[in-house]
């Protein structure tokens, strides 16, 4: 007999707030670990998996594929996924063509870490959102409430209570906000956070182009902001075109036939003709870090810790990285017979993650800072830096494995690991 | 009432005792090292046991004794893990303070203010018998551990504890812990009364004793690790003959 009655029984282990892909993830993670779940969010999976609701296109790297591979959703994601072979990074200038000097990133430079891996791969966000869905569905110790926002949470001695959007209160050891920049769990906690709005709208869409891309990412950083085309599956490619926010709306709005002819002068001509394959999306670009990642009880993941610059498409890597480290520091506390929730296993958290996630944003911060603009003086710097890295075989690699996830002190599952309490 | 409660040493975690639960107050050394000491605990009676080293209640069906209990920062673990448990202090504000914590979190617990010498005196015997960072407190070392001994069940196991008398020891425990870290308050622990590996493994003379096995701080990561350095903090165990073998 361990209850007692007086004690209001918990309806989980951990309640997250938020249903998205890193939320999802980590209840995945919980509850093949054997944790009971509960994931609440404000949209029902299936509604996010629609091609209307999100456009964009993730690169995941193999670190966070792999944790996904130790989750058992690597059969249902592989149909989906790009490799990417090689990430081509020019200093562009529009009409001008490239500079000559550029950053290559080659898959066959990495070390037998990678073991003959990809440098990651490009996955339309609407079907990782579908594939968490339905294992979430599949997994019994994992409960959906959905279309229902987590509204708030009281921490105490003995547990969390977490209130919803329709009255209800939920009782368990540990609180997650996994909702995105606007998180209501951190709020709650009286979290601040510290960040600045760029004056930098992303434009994304999906295009469809006669020849094959073999794999190719091409990044071109322009004054106005960088210009992605990432490698899809079926001769398709993912537009991240940043611009100011007045342009960007101009070019979310115009007819398709001149957002192609404006799209063209950019893309260049060696992938054939190019025509549109989905709806056009306009995100604003901003940075913005909590200065707590945890409070007693409550710990945030994803987004809602940190939102960087989209650049490198760090930002979903980044929040799985929270989802392999909080994991793996909330099993480990149980193994041992510690309560869920645990202060020193969030501690072991938030010292896992801090200095990560805060020079991942800054790092990513600083890039986009040296090569938004038209100086002349600093894009022939910029250029002589690029030439530079490119000649130096070990920076280079280093700076690749970092942006494929692959060094540092990897929490298990991004190792492949499967945790289990 | 026996003799190896000191009364001073008593006075001097009573007046602590509402701090054990604060991850930030007197005791936030031992909810550090919790973690650490925790999965030595869980990997040493799975083994003994034979358990299968997995789920969360890998103890269920063995009965534990926690001596010397204080907050029940131990105590409440090896509930969770699936033992039927039994928390034992001589200072009635730490068994208070230990009820009410195990009640605010549902655990079952039975809680006792006594000495581990009347208990022996009883026909209570356990599986395991845990005595964590006491017996440095005790008034008489070998008093305290013939009871412990006695309290094992045939069979059963016994863990200890403590922090060696080395100058590391002194360093970590005493001046840099109590008076410069002031992680715990001053006059915790005197240097003269600390136990070495072979005073403990003379004092536990029924038991087939093995050990010890070090529990060291590293001050520049500020994190505890289970190894060969047994210069700060070590564990003994002592497993008891079972009567068929």
């Amino acid at each position: 007999m361990v209850t007692n009655p007086e004690v209001a029984a918990r309806d989980a282990d951990v309640i997250i707030a938020g249903g998205g892909m890193t939320g999802l993830t980590l209840a995945l993670a919980l509850a093949q670990a054997g944790l009971s779940v509960i994931a609440a969010d404000a949209e029902v999976a299936s509604a996010q998996a629609a091609p209307t609701y999100d456009g964009r296109s993730s690169a995941i790297a193999y670190a966070s594929f792999r944790m996904w591979a130790a989750l058992g959703l690597a059969d249902a994601l592989m149909p989906h996924a790009q490799r990417i072979e090689k990430i081509l990074v020019t200093d562009g200038r529009v009409r001008g063509g490239a500079s000559l000097l550029s950053l290559v990133f080659d898959r066959r430079e990495l070390d037998d870490r990678a073991g003959g891996e990809a440098l990651g791969y490009m996955l339309e966000n609407r079907h990782i959102r579908a594939t968490l869905a339905a294992a979430a569905a599949k997994q019994s110790a994992l409960t959906l409430i959905a279309p229902v926002a987590v509204t708030g949470y009281a921490a105490d001695a003995g547990g969390v209570t977490v209130t919803l959007a329709d009255g209800r209160t939920l009782r368990a050891g540990l609180v997650v906000g996994a909702e995105g920049r606007r998180s209501t769990i951190r709020a709650a906690a009286g979290i601040r956070t510290t960040g600045w709005k760029y004056d930098q709208t992303a434009v994304v869409c999906t295009v469809a182009h006669q020849k094959p891309h073999d794999g190719v990412a091409h990044e071109y950083f322009l004054p106005s902001g960088p210009f992605a085309m990432l490698p899809l599956t079926q001769n398709r490619c993912n537009i991240v075109w940043t611009e100011r926010p007045a342009i960007a709306d101009a070019l979310k709005k115009m007819s398709d036939a001149d957002f192609m002819a404006e799209l063209s002068a950019r893309f260049g001509a060696h992938l054939g003709a190019v025509s549109l394959a989905g709806p056009r999306f306009a995100y604003p670009l901003s940075l913005q870090i909590a200065e707590k990642f945890i409070a007693p009880r409550m710990a945030l993941i994803g987004d809602a810790a940190h939102g960087v610059h989209p650049i490198a498409g760090q930002g979903l890597n980044v929040g799985l990285r929270d989802v392999a480290a909080l994991a793996e520091s909330i099993v480990d506390a149980v193994r041992v017979g510690l309560d869920v929730g645990d202060g020193e296993a969030l501690a072991r958290y938030q010292r896992w993650r801090r200095f990560d996630t805060t020079s991942m944003a800054l790092v990513m911060d600083v890039f986009n800072r040296v090569f938004s603009n038209d100086f002349p003086v600093l894009r022939q710097l910029r250029g002589r830096g690029m030439a530079v890295v490119d000649a130096i075989g070990p920076a280079r690699r280093f700076f690749m494995r970092e942006a494929a996830g692959g060094s540092g002190d990897l929490p298990k599952l991004l190792k492949g690991e499967a945790l289990a309490a | 009432m026996s003799t190896t409660l000191d009364t001073a040493e008593i006075a001097k975690f009573a007046a602590m005792a509402d701090a054990w639960w604060d991850p930030k107050g007197a005791f936030a050394p031992l909810h550090r090292m919790n973690p650490v000491r925790l999965a030595f605990l869980r990997e040493t009676i799975v083994a003994h046991f034979a358990r299968p080293d997995a789920g969360r209640r890998p103890f269920e069906g063995l009965s534990l004794i926690d001596l010397g209990c204080g907050g029940g920062l131990v105590t409440e673990p090896m509930a969770r893990l699936g033992a039927a448990v039994t928390g034992l202090d001589g200072a009635p504000e730490s068994i208070a303070a230990a009820s009410a914590h195990a009640a605010a979190m549902g655990l079952a617990i039975d809680y006792r203010q006594g000495t581990a010498e009347d208990l022996a005196r009883t026909d209570a015997r356990f599986d395991i018998v845990l005595a964590l960072e006491i017996v440095e407190h005790v008034a008489d070392i070998h008093a305290f551990c013939d009871a412990a001994q006695t309290l094992v069940a045939p069979g059963g196991l016994m863990i200890v504890s403590t922090i060696n008398r080395t100058l590391a020891a002194r360093a970590l425990a005493i001046t840099a812990a109590e008076r410069i870290l002031r992680w715990v308050p001053d006059g915790t622990h005197d240097y003269e009364k600390l136990v070495t590996p072979e005073e403990l493994r003379g004092a536990l003379h029924g038991l087939e004793v093995s050990g010890p096995f070090g529990l060291s701080f590293n001050p520049l990561s500020g994190q505890w690790k289970l190894g060969a350095d047994t210069s700060m903090n070590y564990f003994m165990v002592g497993a008891k003959q079972s009567p068929s073998s």
